[in-house]
């Protein structure tokens, strides 16, 4: 029963924020029940895995054989809890951020919340679709509504990405529906449907391209950093931070159930495709001025290791990516309002203009460096734990490839320290001086995240007994 | 919990909560607050070190189990603990780290006083955080502790190189150094993996009995390479080494503890740590003295024609630990250590001396406007005296008797290997010398309106404590040569327990015999003794006028060997094209353009989009639930086969 309230208190929230009609009540409402989310999840968490009570359905659409079931597992656990934790940190973050129709952009924040919980607990293929598309159109709405100056072209293209990746799902729901024993939506029968090999490939690439899309893997990548640099980024830390988690859960809890031999057989091209992918984005990243678009394509890279991991399908590879859905949801969540604030308080995101915020705004840039050498990895810190056993995995795949999404560590520094550099350091340059340092909501926000950061990088067992032991490996 | 274990985690905790409360309280502690946490913190870590090797000397370890705090990395049968292994290498460690460490705090007291209240405690924050580093990484029971500590060097070396942020060139530096070594970080992590893969653990004891029992094999060549690379970047060994000279943008007590006598040095530790490992791969042990003996020649004979007070010493550090992976690769791990230890006391010296020069100067760094100091500043004058005593091999100061004992052991296993290393020590003694004349003696060169004056009492404090152990510190390791006792060497015994694996597994070189030893020495305290008195004699007149731009050779050398040049025209410049090329060619003409064109397939999508865009986030939503029970009609009405 817990579980239900998961999604639906962020759905009625969300409802109720839209019909309040007042941006005033809808944050309010928005950040209890975010809390109140995370509230009972974290009761629930404490529930072993396994445990019935951590299962729930109720009879759907009878006629279809689809069923409101919903179950939560260890790397569930793990995207839930970020999703619980991230929400009230974003509206947090936000709060100064005035939207126009301010009501309806949170509402439909809390909207994508339900989606997105609904996507990480959901154990029926319709209602995972359901919720998939559900956390989907209200960011793209975001997108397209409260976006940069470029936001039609671009959502244009998200929706382009996101519309062939769902018909291609869609597709394969239903073709797979048919083959189930028992006429059925449910997990259980989905993984049960017999399959030719060559049948089991041309499926698996259907599910695998709508989830790759997401993710994103290269080379199907390019909404990613326009999305990001254009929507407000309030919503780019709900992309970032945990929609793209979507892509990586789908993978563990319906790919690799589902087509167990098509996913080892086409592990190799996968994780060749993530792991160029690495190095691409990482060489791109150098090279970017606009921090937006040097933090999607950092991003991308972080991602492509998480990918290739999983498919190594070993238990390194597996739990590395799923402690690093958690620590690289937050970590950039945290980048990502570093960059809201020195946007809203310069109006400019070009690295060329900036400099020397270090002077006016000491506590914002000793957070910031935190968080910088969370994203380069560095031990003690979250995203160390989580990097250190995927490359693990990945070496134990193959040494060759190892080494060279190793090389990420390398380019990872550069682009990250010269981030650091070009904003924080040197003496500000006229145009685009900050005048204060960050206000007690950003410090809070950023505060939290740090505190975690720290405290996961020292001590993630906490963590791994969320997960559990492998069951998505085999 | 046995005793030790309870006394060893003090030790880096102090540091640590020196760290946090500096950190925080930055904007509330007033300055000396602030000294005394700092140096405090670093004053109660030493008397835990020293309590600590009294019980290692009496025979306690802490090793294995007993070491565990709690499970840093664990799950189903994989486990790294947080554990520590204290024993009689990393004993000796910890004296040097929070001895040192101690000491250059109480200077930086005076140093930096200038600084304003917040960074100055900035400063101090991130002092305490590097000792606290430092040690992990040398009390870590395995590999992967080490590795946190390890980083944990390189990103407060990267914060205190960049200390003063508002200068570019600064924080450029300090952003090189910290690629560099990431550069060498990948080669540890890989042979990180390797070990896990192999051993199925990271534990120090339990993979060098089970590589003592397996013997040797391609494998640990492999790995013992990889961790070469690391040890390489973090040690500034050709061809990692060209961030330690631009590190010299840090405050120079900085580059006191962390670029000369603690940090710079991990790499030998880690070789030292793993002599097990190296034993069973003497192809590597060829290469690491081989690269050793390169990086010695090499840097030395860029030190020659430096300017720069800093860049000489920062030079000569690379050198001298060129000569440490020297002594390693000819498998004198003693001799390594033992050097390690006096250099950390010489070069420590040299660089706060030059630091008290610099204090007096007013921030001036070139030498060519120094001169004639000895009159004005004579506690700094007979300090660096005895430091550049030290480094160049007189006797008996203490650098005499670690290089020599690494020079013989570089002899017994190749007599090539001694020459080279010889001619590099008598370009020491040159430019060291050349250093100390043209800084202290001829006459003074500076602004005649602003004379120096010595340095306030904490800083001469620290200068006269090193120079004693810079000038005794060599006679816990007499040479049996002096001594006619193969237990005379009370460095050697403390630390055989260690290396006695991984010496028993080496092939033997037959030791020098006495007569040939006394030779050798005499050759060499002869030589350098020469070359001193010509480099004095030479820059006792040097006057600013008469200085010619350098030509020819001497170009070549005062411009590094043009090396930063090189790596910029063949690596850094190439990367930064092909990221252009990726981003502008691929990205946008390439896989965006392939997307457009689907996109504009769907034409009919877009004019549906376009029509989408006004209006009202209600009828968004409306039709977001129509969509979605249209969907679920329309599955419900499809003909399922």
């Amino acid at each position: 029963m817990f579980l239900v309230l998961l999604i639906v208190i962020p759905l009625i929230a969300g409802i109720v924020a839209i019909a309040s009609q007042s941006a005033a009540i809808a944050k309010i409402v928005g950040l209890v029940a975010s809390l109140a989310t995370l509230g009972v999840l974290l009761n629930v968490l404490c529930i072993p895995n396994g445990s019935e009570a951590l299962a729930y359905s109720k009879l759907w659409i009878g006629s279809l054989g689809a069923n409101f079931s919903l179950l939560l597992d260890g790397p569930g656990k793990i995207a839930t809890l970020l999703t619980a934790v991230s929400f009230p940190i974003i509206f947090i973050a936000s709060w100064n951020n005035g939207y126009k129709y301010g009501h309806q952009f949170w509402g439909l924040m809390l909207l994508a919340m339900a989606g997105l919980m609904g996507v990480f607990l959901a154990n029926d293929m319709l209602l995972f679709y359901f919720f998939w598309e559900l956390a989907l159109i209200p960011t793209y709405f975001l997108c397209s509504i409260w976006g940069g100056e470029k936001r039609i072209q671009v959502s244009f293209k998200f929706f382009i990405y996101t519309f062939v990746g769902s018909v291609l799902m869609l597709i394969g729901i239903i073709s797979l529906y048919g083959k189930t024993p028992d006429a059925s939506f449910s997990w259980k029968s989905f993984t049960q449907v017999a399959l030719t090999a060559k049948e089991q490939l041309f499926y698996f690439w259907l599910f695998f391209v709508a989830f790759a899309i997401k993710m994103p893997i290269f080379p199907l990548h390019t909404w990613q950093p326009d999305a990001y640099e254009q929507s407000p980024t309030t919503v780019t830390m709900v992309l970032s931070g945990i929609m793209v988690k979507m892509g990586l859960f789908a993978v563990i809890r319906w790919l690799f159930p589902i087509f167990p031999e098509a996913s080892s057989q086409m592990a190799g091209i996968v994780i060749t495709l993530s792991i160029i992918g690495v190095i691409y984005a990482s060489l791109i990243a150098i090279r970017q001025d606009d921090i937006k678009r040097l933090i999607a394509y950092s991003s991308i890279a972080h991602i492509g290791i998480m990918a290739a991991a999983l498919f190594t399908k070993n238990n390194m590879g597996y739990e590395g990516a799923v402690i690093q859905m958690f620590s690289h949801g937050i970590n950039i969540i945290g980048l990502w309002i570093v960059v809201d604030y020195i946007e809203h308080q310069t109006g400019v995101r070009k690295m060329s203009e900036l400099g020397g915020l270090a002077q006016k705004a000491p506590n914002l840039t000793i957070l910031f460096i935190v968080l910088a050498f969370a994203n380069v990895s560095l031990p003690l810190t979250n995203a160390f734990i989580g990097e250190f056993l995927m490359f693990n995995g990945i070496f134990q795949y193959s040494v060759c490839a190892a080494v060279v999404a190793c090389l990420s560590i390398i380019l990872g520094a550069v682009y990250t320290l010269g981030l650091a550099q070009k904003t924080f350091y040197g003496e500000p340059k006229s145009l685009a001086a900050i005048k204060s340092d960050a206000p007690l909501n950003v410090i809070v926000a950023l505060s939290l995240i740090v505190v975690m950061i720290i405290a996961f990088g020292v001590y993630p067992k906490p963590l791994f007994n969320l997960i559990g032991l492998v069951t998505g490996a085999n | 919990m046995s005793n030790l274990s309870q006394l060893a985690w003090l030790v880096p905790i102090f540091p640590l909560i020196g760290f946090l409360i500096n950190g925080l309280g930055r904007n509330y502690l007033s300055k000396t607050l602030v000294g005394i946490i700092g140096s405090g913190a670093l004053l109660l870590s030493f008397i835990t070190s020293v309590l600590i090797f009294n019980k290692v000397s009496a025979g306690e370890l802490l090793i294995g189990e007993a070491g565990v705090y709690f499970d840093f990395i664990k799950f189903g049968s994989f486990n790294i603990p947080f554990a520590f292994q204290i024993d009689q290498l990393t004993s000796i460690f910890l004296l040097v780290i929070t001895g040192v460490g101690f000491l250059i705090h109480v200077y930086s007291t005076s140093y930096m006083h200038e600084e304003t209240k917040a960074h100055f405690a900035r400063y101090f924050a991130y002092l305490n955080l590097f000792v606290f580093s430092m040690l992990l990484l040398v009390m870590g029971a395995n590999y992967v502790i080490m590795f946190i500590g390890w980083e944990g060097v390189g990103l407060c070396s990267y914060l205190l190189i960049g200390y003063w942020f508002k200068n570019n060139d600064y924080t450029n530096a300090a952003k090189k150094a910290f690629v560099m070594n990431r550069i060498g970080d990948l080669g540890f992590l890989i042979a990180i993996f390797y070990l896990i893969q192999h051993f199925g653990t990271t534990t120090y004891i339990d993979i060098f009995s089970q590589a003592k029992t397996e013997g040797s094999s391609s494998l640990i060549t492999i790995i013992t390479l990889c961790l070469f690379v690391g040890a390489m970047g973090k040690s500034a060994q050709l061809p990692l080494y060209t961030w330690l000279p631009d590190a010299m943008a840090g405050p120079t007590p900085v580059s006191a503890l962390i670029h000369a006598a603690t940090m710079v040095t991990a790499g030998i530790y880690m070789i030292a740590r793993s002599n097990v490992l190296y034993a069973l791969a003497p192809s590597t042990m060829s290469l690491v003295a081989i690269v050793g003996l390169l990086t010695a020649v090499f840097a030395a004979s860029i030190a020659l024609k430096q300017n720069d007070i800093k860049k000489v010493l920062a030079y000569s550090t690379v050198s001298q630990l060129g000569y440490m992976f020297l002594g390693l690769g000819v498998g004198a791990f003693t001799g390594a250590v033992f050097h390690v230890m006096t250099h950390a006391f010489f070069k420590a010296l040299l660089f706060l001396g030059a630091g008290s020069v610099i204090h007096a100067m007013h921030h001036q760094q070139d030498m060519r406007h120094y001169g004639g100091l000895k009159k004005y500043m004579p506690v700094t004058n007979i300090t660096m005296l005895i430091g550049c005593l030290a480094i160049a091999g007189i006797p008996p100061f203490s650098g005499f008797f670690s290089k020599d004992e690494i020079l013989i052991a570089a002899y017994a296993a190749n007599p090539i290997y001694y020459v080279i290393g010889l001619f590099g020590a008598l370009m020491t003694a040159f430019y060291m010398f050349r250093m100390y004349t043209m800084t202290f003696l001829g006459g003074f060169r500076g602004d005649h309106h602003h004379l120096p004056h010595e340095s306030p009492k904490p800083m001469t404090f620290a200068l006269v404590v090193l120079a004693i152990l810079a000038a005794v510190a060599g006679f816990i390791g007499l040479p049996e040569l002096f001594t006619h006792n193969p237990e005379g060497h009370k460095l050697a015994n403390y630390l055989a327990p260690v290396f006695k694996d991984g010496e028993a597994l080496l092939a033997k070189h037959a030791h020098p015999d006495h007569t040939t030893e006394w030779i050798l020495l005499a050759v060499s305290v002869g030589l350098i003794v020469a070359v001193i008195l010509w480099a004095v004699k030479t820059y006792k007149v040097y006057k600013l006028e008469n200085d010619a731009e350098p030509q020819g050779f001497s170009k070549i050398l005062a411009n590094k060997w043009y090396v930063d040049e090189i790596y910029d025209a063949v690596i850094i410049k190439p990367i930064l094209a092909i990221g252009d090329f990726f981003g502008k060619v691929i990205e946008t003409k390439g896989i965006d353009k392939a997307v457009n064109g689907v996109g504009k397939a769907i034409n009919f999508g877009s004019r549906k989009f376009r029509y989408l865009q006004s209006g009202n986030v209600g009828n968004y939503i409306l039709i977001m639930i129509v969509a979605i029970i249209i969907l679920v009609r329309i599955l419900f009405y499809l003909p399922m086969s």
